[in-house]
Formats: structure tokens, sequence, C-alpha cells
């Protein structure tokens, strides 16, 4: 107690609550939280848990920007949030949101850096000066006058950092920091998150469902939401050795789940924070090594049909950029698989020049055998090849669920009795029979998503290319849109995922394709891509902790232990 | 994907020039050019802007697309002036020497061809300054000096946050109509109008959707980092006005006063040889 009164109290709510004017039901119930200057705290939770709204009341966008009903306290250095000014709280609070794309205001890295102390109207030279100065401190000196957007996806983190630094705030607050990046980039996010609270002493507050990435560096507390409330407020040892994780819909650390399967007792003292930290003796060790079985062989690899086969296709864009180098892919009848790669690594163009969104330079694709694939028009080939946009809202263009799912088939021509026996199986299919005559903005986001799904399945293809499939999703709808793919994987489609998850690679995936450069440059199990280290970083993933894990216990085939964990989680876990 | 046209940088002195001066001038220019129909004067002003192109070295091929769109559209224009007024040059001039005959009243003039010829040149001193304006003109640049000669920062932001949207707007609309057109919507010349409106608004509807999600996300970010706390803001990218500056509004002024001139000497707008 002593020691919290040296430090500087930042943050205070005491029996907070928050109700939007739209809304009947308030999001936040009775929320008391304090954080102390220099403290880094997690705030994790599902989906609809109140974590965004608890960072809005943070950053002050509530009260200021949207309306309602606020209970109880919210102090920011002492003082009511309500009482200040939207303009007052960014000097003491910065954020930095989501899609750190989207919230680029400048045109250049150093005019996004400079947009806050302009508004404090800064001027010459001292504004050049300072801009100069925040950027050499995240490291992006050299690449003042680029475009943000042109920037890799670490340093375009670097730069939405130094956008709310500039203004040397006290508290930094990272809303879902790693919702959009690939593993590598969300590793070094992480460490620059920790890198940056180094040097300038400011509080962390990061918002985040991706646990098991965040504490790749250390947290001192993680505060866990569930339905509008803080279900726990402990440090992160205490809370991975509860079953708190589980019960609020947040996925636990794989090597945490491997432990348990193993039959591990994981207490506070073994330090499961981290897999750096932990600390298993060698009893543990012992049991883990007894679990782990090495099956590999025992699931005789499934040889379908070739149903698409790219061959030596080549293609460069207006600019001259070569995005694809003499690719050849098979993908087989029945298969789920993933494509993986950096941004630009050419997975995205792949996946158009099979659609015919783009003419490949040279190569042919052949599917189904027929290598009268190349002739058809983007319309004819999306009757055997469906593809589904990462965000529903880049395809929904009806208001009820009905029609944009019978949106293809009208456009094709079926008879009215044709196209309602199509969509009433394509719902059921997906789940969206009950809600058939609603409109499409009642929906949650998964639903919408799901949607989409539905409506490139009414064309009746025979595959389906899925980018981005569970982008921004938290374990729950992680689930439930895997499972539901994996079903139709059942059902005899093919389907195929553009993904930066390895949770999804690992878990949902038969197949591996990693791309880079334009290349292919590894084609096998996911298991055995993510417990590779070379491979990992070409290709800007990141090793699962499983493999960590398998080197701590003496455990030489880390691809392996993997599989075994996959195969053990399908056939003794789940259902 | 290649953008329509957008801010090209390359180092010129009419990059140089801050977006004010430019602007000034451009507005400056597009009233000479619009108050006129002296062929002489026409034909200073194009081979004025060619001459800027090359020194401000855009080139033709950059801006190659809305420069073809241009003369489709001028050409169209030109032969629906003569489909449906062929003796337009005639009224005008009050002079009618006749070149041959087509057919009917299908005569062809040299006071026809005058007006087609000034009508062309007309296209010609304005769209390409026009194009040479968006080019060279930095969107962050520009908002700083609107901001400058007396527009209000927060209006000077959006248009420069506008130009700067421009090529991702265009390469969100490239994707979704891609998707849209995989589901079966085409925008092709065989469909009815009806049906191609139709197919547009599958294509707007999810880029207006998907631009609203990002409108609030800017602008959140903006107000976070407190856009609009005082009535005033500096500049980054903001440049004092130079000679060149001077000399680019007094071009502007030139050239207008020039065009008004040459009306009061021709009596009206039309410069007439025939008399």
């Amino acid at each position: 107690m002593s020691q919290d009164k040296e430090r500087e109290l930042l943050l205070e709510f005491s029996h907070f609550g928050f109700k939007y004017k739209a809304q009947a039901e308030p999001t936040l119930h009775d929320i008391s939280l304090k954080m102390y200057k220099g403290e880094k705290i997690l705030i994790a939770g599902p989906s609809g848990c109140g974590k965004s709204t608890l960072a809005s009341c943070i950053n002050g966008l509530i009260p200021f920007s949207y309306r309602g009903e606020m209970t109880g306290s919210c102090k920011i250095k002492g003082k009511e949030t309500s009482q200040m000014s939207l303009f007052e709280i960014s000097r003491t609070v910065g954020t930095v949101l989501q899609d750190s794309d989207a919230q680029f205001i400048g045109l250049t890295v150093a005019e996004d850096i400079a947009f806050a102390p302009e508004n404090d109207c800064l001027g010459e030279p001292d504004l050049h000066q300072l801009v100069k100065r925040t950027a050499d401190l995240v490291g992006i000196g050299t690449h003042l006058s680029n475009a943000p957007g042109a920037l890799s996806g670490g340093q375009k983190q670097r730069v939405s950092l130094a956008g709310v630094m500039v203004g040397d705030v006290d508290l930094l607050l990272f809303d879902e920091p790693l919702a959009n990046l690939d593993p590598a980039t969300g590793k070094v996010a992480v460490e620059l998150i920790d890198e940056i609270r180094e040097k300038t002493g400011a509080g962390v507050v990061i918002i985040e469902h991706r646990l098991e990435d965040v504490l790749h560096r250390k947290v001192d507390r993680i505060i866990l939401m569930n339905e509008g409330r803080i279900t726990a407020d402990m440090t992160p040892d205490e809370l991975l050795c509860s079953m708190l994780l589980k019960e609020n819909g947040i996925r636990e650390p794989l090597y945490l789940t491997a432990l348990k399967y193993a039959g591990v007792r994981v207490t506070p003292e073994k330090c499961p924070g981290g897999i750096r930290t932990l600390s298993l003796t060698e009893e543990d060790r012992e049991k883990v090594r007894s679990w782990f079985r090495n099956e590999s062989g025992t699931e005789a690899a499934q040889e379908g049909r070739v149903m698409l086969e790219a061959e030596d296709i080549s293609f460069a864009y207006g600019n001259g950029r070569q995005a694809l180098d003499k690719v050849s892919v098979r993908i087989r009848e029945g298969e789920m698989l993933a494509i993986v790669g950096t941004n630009g690594a050419g997975k995205s163009t792949f996946s158009k020049v099979v659609c015919g969104f783009e003419t490949p330079g040279s190569g042919t694709i052949r599917f189904g055998g027929s290598a009268g694939w190349m002739g058809l028009s983007i319309k004819e080939r999306a009757d055997h090849i469906g593809y589904v946009m990462q965000s529903p809202n880049q395809m929904i263009s009806q208001i009820m669920i009905r029609d944009e799912v019978a949106l293809g088939l009208r456009k094709r021509g079926f008879d009215e009795e044709e196209i309602n026996r199509r969509v009433e199986k394509v719902l059921r299919i997906c789940g969206l029979w009950p809600f058939r005559s609603w409109p499409i903005s009642a929906l949650s986001f998964g639903q919408k998503k799901r949607v989409t799904i539905a409506a490139i399945l009414a064309l009746e293809p025979e595959m389906i290319i899925l980018d981005e499939p569970t982008a921004g999703q938290d374990y729950r709808h992680y689930t439930e849109i895997m499972e539901f793919l994996k079903d139709l994987r059942d059902n005899g489609y093919t389907v195929v995922m553009i993904t930066h998850d390895m949770h999804l690679m690992l878990e949902y995936a038969d197949r591996c394709i990693v791309f880079h450069d334009g290349k292919v440059i590894a084609d096998r199990s996911s298991a055995g891509v993510l417990t590779d280290p070379e491979l990992v970083a070409r290709a800007n993933l990141k090793e699962t902790s499983l493999y960590d894990l398998a080197k701590m216990c003496g455990i030489g085939d880390a691809e392996a232990f993997a599989k075994h964990f996959i195969s053990y989680e399908r056939t003794q876990v789940r259902r | 994907m290649k953008g329509i046209f957008n801010y090209i940088d390359r180092p010129s002195p009419i990059h140089e020039l801050t977006g004010a001066a430019k602007l000034v001038c451009l507005l400056l220019w597009s009233f000479a050019a619009m108050s006129t129909y002296d062929t002489r004067m026409l034909i200073v002003l194009p081979v004025l802007s060619f001459m800027l192109f090359a020194v401000s070295k855009i080139r033709l091929r950059d801006v190659s697309f809305i420069l073809t769109f241009t003369v489709v559209i001028m050409v169209l224009n030109n032969l629906l002036i003569f489909l449906f007024s062929p003796q337009h040059g005639v009224q005008i001039y009050g002079t009618k020497h006749v070149l041959f005959t087509i057919t009917g009243r299908y005569v062809v003039t040299q006071e026809q061809l005058l007006y087609h010829l000034n009508l062309v040149l007309k296209y010609l001193s304005t769209i390409p300054i026009v194009l040479l304006f968006v080019c060279t003109t930095n969107p962050s640049e520009f908002a700083a000096s609107l901001n400058r000669i007396g527009v209000p920062y927060s209006i000077a932001y959006a248009v420069a946050l506008a130009l700067r949207y421009i090529p991702d707007i265009q390469m969100q609309y490239h994707e979704i109509s891609q998707a849209q057109q995989a589901r079966g919507i085409e925008m092709s010349r065989k469909e009815s109008l009806i049906k191609r409106l139709r197919a547009a608004a599958a294509i707007l509807v999810p880029l207006i959707l998907s631009s609203m999600d990002r409108i609030e996300v800017i602008s959140n970010a903006m107000e976070l980092r407190g856009f609009g706390k005082h009535k005033k803001r500096t500049w980054y990218m903001g440049r004092p006005f130079r000679a060149g500056d001077f000399a680019a509004v007094g071009l502007g002024i030139l050239l207008l006063a020039a065009a008004l001139v040459l009306n009061h000497l021709n009596g009206g707008r039309f410069w007439n040889p025939f008399v």
C-alpha cells in the first residue's frame, strides 16, 4: 500500500457504468479499477464484453463523441473526465486505434506525427525538430517523407505510436493493436510497446483478446471483462492457473493447454505468464513426454482428385512489381488449405489470378483437369470457385438476407423456384435459416460474414477462397466460423483460406502453402511450417509456443508434438 | 492498379509553387478561357499549358486515361453540335462561306469550322491545366496554403483528405467491382440502362458502407489528437509565398485581362475574321 501512495494514480474508475444513448441496457456495469503511472495492464474479454467501450471512456470519446448516460466516477489524474474536455484528456491519454491503416491522417510519416502538435499551434522550427526527435525515438526517423500506407506492418505501428507519443502523454492506450498484424509483426509490436514504456515511463493499457501474443512480454495485471463487468483483476501468473479464461471466452496460450492435457498441475510458482518465464520441474517434463506419442504416419495422407492446378504462374502489376514469380500450386478436392505469407508476398494476387480478376503474364491454370479455365470470364469462374472478401461490408449490397443470398442466382437467370430451393438450402447450411426474413443490418459481424459466404455458396461452387475468414474475431466467433468452414469441407467443398492466424493454420488447415516475395517457399503441414524456425522467419510468422514447449521438455520432433496436440484436441477434447 | 489521376511527386518548378497560388492562377486561367471565343487567345492558352506540362515533368502518359476520356467527350460534343446545328457558325458570324455540301442542310461552311475549332481549343485550354494542377499539388501543402489565404482550416483539411483518399477509393472500387462481377453483376454495355444503374448500386452500396467505417475511424483519430482544439493551427507542410507564386498569380491576371480586352476590341465574345 505504501508503495502505491508514492506512485501517481493515473486512472481511477469507481462503480462506473455507462449506457449508450441508442441502447436500452447499459454496456458497462459497476467498473472499479485503479491504474498507476508506469503500470502495464491488459484488458481482455470476448467481443461485446464492453472492453472497447471502456477504452472509449478512458480516452474521452465517451462522453464527448458517443453520447450516453454515465454513472459512478471515472477520474484521470484525479479529475472527473466529464468535467474535462476531450482535448484535455488527449494531453494525458494517447490512443492507438485498432486499424493502423485507417487512422493515418497525414500524407507522409512526418505529417502524421506532426498532426497533434500542429493542432497545438506549434510553430517552426520547433515543429520539425519535435517530429524528428519523436520519429527517432520509435526508430522511424529515416522514413519521414514516406507515405505511411507504403510502409511495412511493423513500421506502421511505429508511426501510429509516434503520432500519439509526440504529445508526451502519461498513458498509452492500445485498442486491439494486434488485430490486423501478421504474427511476426505482432510480436515486434508487443516488443515495441514495452520498449517505449521503458523509455518514457508511461502507463500502458492494452485491449486485446489475443492473450498469448500480448504475453510475449510481461504485463503487470490482466483485467478480464465479460458482459460489461470486470470478472478478474490479477497477475498473469495467477490468472493463467485459474479456469477464468475459459469461463470468459478467452483462448488460453497453447503451451498451457498442452500442459493441462498432459496432466501437469500449473501453479503461479511455475510462472506460466509467458513461455519464457515458465519453469517446469523434471517431473512435469516427464509428464509431457509421456503424454506425447509420435503418431506421424498413422494418419494417411488423403489423396483426393486434383481440382485446381496452377503451373508457373507469373504476374506483374502495372508499376512493374513482380507479384507472382513462376508459382505452381495444386489443390485437391475436399482439402482445407491455408495460404500464408506477409502482406505483398503474393497470396492475394494468386487468388485474384485464380478467380480471373487479374490475367497472369504467363503460366496456366487447369480446373478439374480442363485447360479451358483460362478462357472463362470472372462470372463463369465464379460458378466453380467462390471468393469471399475479408470484410462483409465490402460485399453486401442488399437490405434483406434473402435478397443478398439470391443476388447471384437472379443475375444468372435462374427461375424463382430454383432460387428459393437453393437459398433455403444455403441458409440452413450457414445457420441463418432462423433469420431468413431479417434485414442484414440487424446481424452481428460474424453473422454478416456468414451471409456473404451463403451468397457465394448459393452459386454452388466446388471450391471457396476466403480472405482472412477470422480477422478481428474473438475465440467464440473464431471457433464458430471455423467449425462452420470445417463442416463445409466435410460436405465436400474445397476450402482455401488466406490467413495470418496461426491458430487457424494449426488447428484447421490440412496443408499450408507459404508465399514469400511472389514465390511459393513451402508446401507442407501447418505443424511443420510453424515449428521450422527458418521458414517462420522468412514468412513473417511466429513459432507456435508448442515448439518452445517441446524444446523445453527435450522432445526433438516439435512438428510431431504439435500434430499430436491437434489430434488430441480433435479426438479427446472436442465433442 | 493505376490511379486515374492524383498527385505525382516529381521535383519541378511547378511543384514548388504553393497550392493556393496555383489555384488562383487556375481559376483566373479558366475564366479567361471561358470568357472568350477569340481564336488567337485560344491558341495561346493550350500552347502555354503544354509548355507548363513540359516544365512540370508530368508526362502525358501519367494522365492518359483522363485525357483520352476528354478527347472522346470533345469529339462527341462536336459531332452533336454539327448534327443538330450545322449552321451555328453562320448564325454567329453572320456570313456564309460554303466549302462543300454533304447532304440537305448539312453544308460545311468556314464559319462552322471556325466555331468547331474554337470549341476544340477551349477544351485544350482548360483540361490540361486542371490536370496539371491536380498532378503537381501536394494535398497537404494545398490545405496549408488554402488556410493561408483565408479558408477555415477544417474546410482546408477536408479538401486535403478528400484528395488523399481518391486513390484509396479507386482501389476499393476496383476490388469490390471484381468481387461483385464474380457474383454476376455486369456493367457491360449489353445491359439496359436500368440494369446498369442497379449494378452500379451493387458496387456503390458496399463502397459507401466501407467508406463510412473509415470515416468514423479517421474522425475519431483526428479528434483524439486534438483536431479542432484551437481556432488556428500550424502546418508542417506550410510554405511561405515566394516570387514564383506572385508570378503565377500575375500570369493568371494577365491572361484574364487579355481575354477581357480582346472581347472589348472584338465587340463581343467572338472574334470574326469574315468581315
